[in-house]
């Protein structure tokens, strides 16, 4: 099975975001690393190639910068990657995205194409639905379990009440929740054989794809802030300064 | 006057109470065209008006998965009626209807609202951003907007409508794009829920393990609390994703939440920050999580929480 895995970088979200002055979009460093959340679509798309004799490609817009979240991906296992990098995408919304994206995956055959349900640092959460949309096949979104058999693929979506079996005919487009798979660990001599996989590199003048309307940032404002109360360390009885407080809130 | 569709979504025998919520704030913008996803009955029909619907645009998928042929029908009801905002919640199958059809309409989503304003001939919107420390304002250069709201941004009223006029929408074959829900699995929801608990007591990776939750169910049983998670333990498989609080799982505003070995990281923060009194347990002296509790214990929920639920027990 052909299996296309979407994946972003994106800056350390343990490094505080900052927004470039006049645009106000994210300022993006050279090294960025994988979105956590695209390791659970890898181990996904790795595992489905695994038992079908497939393969994995990954595919990603924005700046290369050093390429580490890429590398990352590829380390993991999947055979190769598509970077689409073009100065002209800065500032993408979600719809831009998907164009690229889809343009990028629809040059050829494609049997999944797998993503992760938001990302970490944009979070619009739409992008899946729309590159379905585009390319003219179900979203079969937000699953926590994935099962593969002749030319149809069924998932577990996350519903409010449970989950909804739910199946569809391939070609098709997964998000998958984290949790749907433990993602693997690259080890040495796939971080060794990573360096050597192809990365192919399109820009906008490759794929024909159009921007979507552009959105605009109107105005940003500091968010009132909520300030801490009271600190105590517990020297024992620190519970009983929390029993107190919860019967001053009379909700016991 | 400005035209808003709104769309809501069948829970059990009732609207949504996101739905709800989304009613409310389109009424304030405009004239409403309510966008029903479900089965449908009167009394929901006429909820529906009492909260301000003029007109319901009823679509039932039954067990097709909606959002492809739910976009299509949209479409071409945009096409015919040029609604000049769509409003929908940051919920499953609004997501996905909201992308189908964005992508159809070729505009694009204000994702992640936390509130929507008419401006000019246009709408803008305010979005959490940077952990909830700054608040943007964004606008789209094109129409129809389409803005999905985060839960619990606006309060659902009933106001005195009256009864709306109910059309319901065909759903065309959506060929390649089609999916068939095959059954549905309801998970039992014993208890309180984090949607409308008045206590919450959540947990974060500082338990140290899975096994060191049930200090949280413990907890939350004494208190009739709903029980929640961070994503780290989510990730970690601790708990389900429903107990997710945060920026990709629930936004909660209870009456009191407990944060246990939560450090504070922003993804959690956005999702809770606007409970009315919170209080947090955590070892170390300079998590994150301290600097918005009203009441902070510096300490190991290990020691705390057993002797918390005794006193608890004892009173």
């Amino acid at each position: 099975m052909k299996v296309i895995v979407c994946v972003k970088q994106i800056p350390d979200p343990a490094t505080p975001y900052r927004l470039e002055e006049g645009s106000n979009w994210l300022i993006r460093p050279e090294e960025q690393i994988l979105d956590d959340t695209d390791r659970y679509g890898v181990e996904m798309g790795l595992q489905i190639a695994q038992a079908t004799e497939g393969t994995v490609t990954v595919v990603s817009m924005g700046p290369s910068g050093t390429g580490q979240g890429i590398r990352q991906a590829l380390a993991m296992g999947a055979d190769d990657a598509v970077l689409i990098e073009d100065g002209s995408l800065r500032g993408s919304d979600a719809l831009t995205t998907a164009r690229v994206l889809a343009a990028a995956i629809g040059r050829n055959d494609f049997d999944l194409v797998i993503a992760g349900t938001e990302s970490t640092d944009g979070y619009s959460g739409v992008v899946p639905q729309m590159l379905a949309e585009i390319l003219g096949v179900p979203a079969l979104t937000y699953a926590t379990k994935v099962e593969t058999g002749d030319g149809t693929v069924t998932i577990h979506r996350q519903t409010v009440a449970g989950y909804d079996v739910v199946t569809a005919d391939l070609p098709s487009v997964l998000s998958v929740t984290a949790g749907v798979v433990e993602p693997r660990y690259p080890t040495f001599k796939g971080i060794m054989d990573a360096k050597k996989k192809p990365i192919e590199t399109l820009s906008m003048g490759d794929l024909g794809a159009e921007r979507a309307p552009e959105q605009l940032v109107l105005s940003i404002v500091d968010a009132p802030e909520r300030t801490g109360g009271r600190k105590i360390e517990d020297d024992g009885e620190a519970h009983q300064a929390i029993v107190a407080l919860l019967a001053e809130r009379k909700v016991i | 006057m400005t035209s808003v569709w709104v769309f809501i979504e069948q829970e059990g025998e009732k609207p949504s109470a996101l739905g709800l919520e989304l009613l409310a704030k389109g009424r304030e913008l405009g004239e409403v065209t309510a966008i029903f996803l479900g089965p449908g009955s009167d009394a929901i029909f006429s909820t529906l008006g009492e909260h301000g619907a003029k007109t319901v645009l009823h679509v039932d998928s039954g067990d097709r998965l909606p959002s492809a042929p739910v976009a299509a029908a949209l479409a071409e009801r945009v096409a015919a009626n040029s609604p000049d905002l769509i409003l929908l919640g940051q919920a499953y199958n609004d997501r996905d209807v909201a992308g189908r059809l964005a992508a159809r309409l070729g505009v694009g989503v204000l994702s992640n609202a936390s509130d929507v304003r008419l401006n000019g001939g246009g709408v803008e919107t305010d979005h959490e951003i940077l952990g909830g420390t700054q608040t943007a304002t964004a606008s789209a250069s094109q129409g129809p907007y389409i803005v999905l709201a985060r839960p619990k941004s606006f309060v659902a009223e009933a106001v005195d409508g009256g009864t709306p006029f109910v059309e319901k929408l065909d759903l065309p074959e959506a060929g390649a794009a089609e999916a068939k829900i095959a059954e549905s699995h309801f998970e039992e929801r014993e208890g309180p829920q984090l949607g409308d608990a008045a206590i919450i007591v959540s947990g974060g990776r500082g338990l140290g393990s899975p096994e060191a939750y049930e200090l949280v169910e413990k907890l939350g049983k004494q208190l009739k609390a709903a029980t929640g998670a961070t994503r780290a333990i989510v990730d970690a498989g601790w708990v389900p994703y429903a107990k997710q609080v945060g920026q990709t799982g629930k936004t909660v505003k209870p009456d009191v939440y407990i944060a246990c070995g939560i450090s504070g990281a922003m993804q959690h923060l956005v999702g809770m920050k606007d409970s009315k009194t919170i209080i947090a347990i955590n070892k170390d002296a300079d998590a994150p999580i301290f600097s918005i509790a009203d009441l902070g214990v510096v300490g190991d929920v290990h020691k705390v929480l057993p002797k918390l639920i005794e006193a608890l027990e004892s009173r």
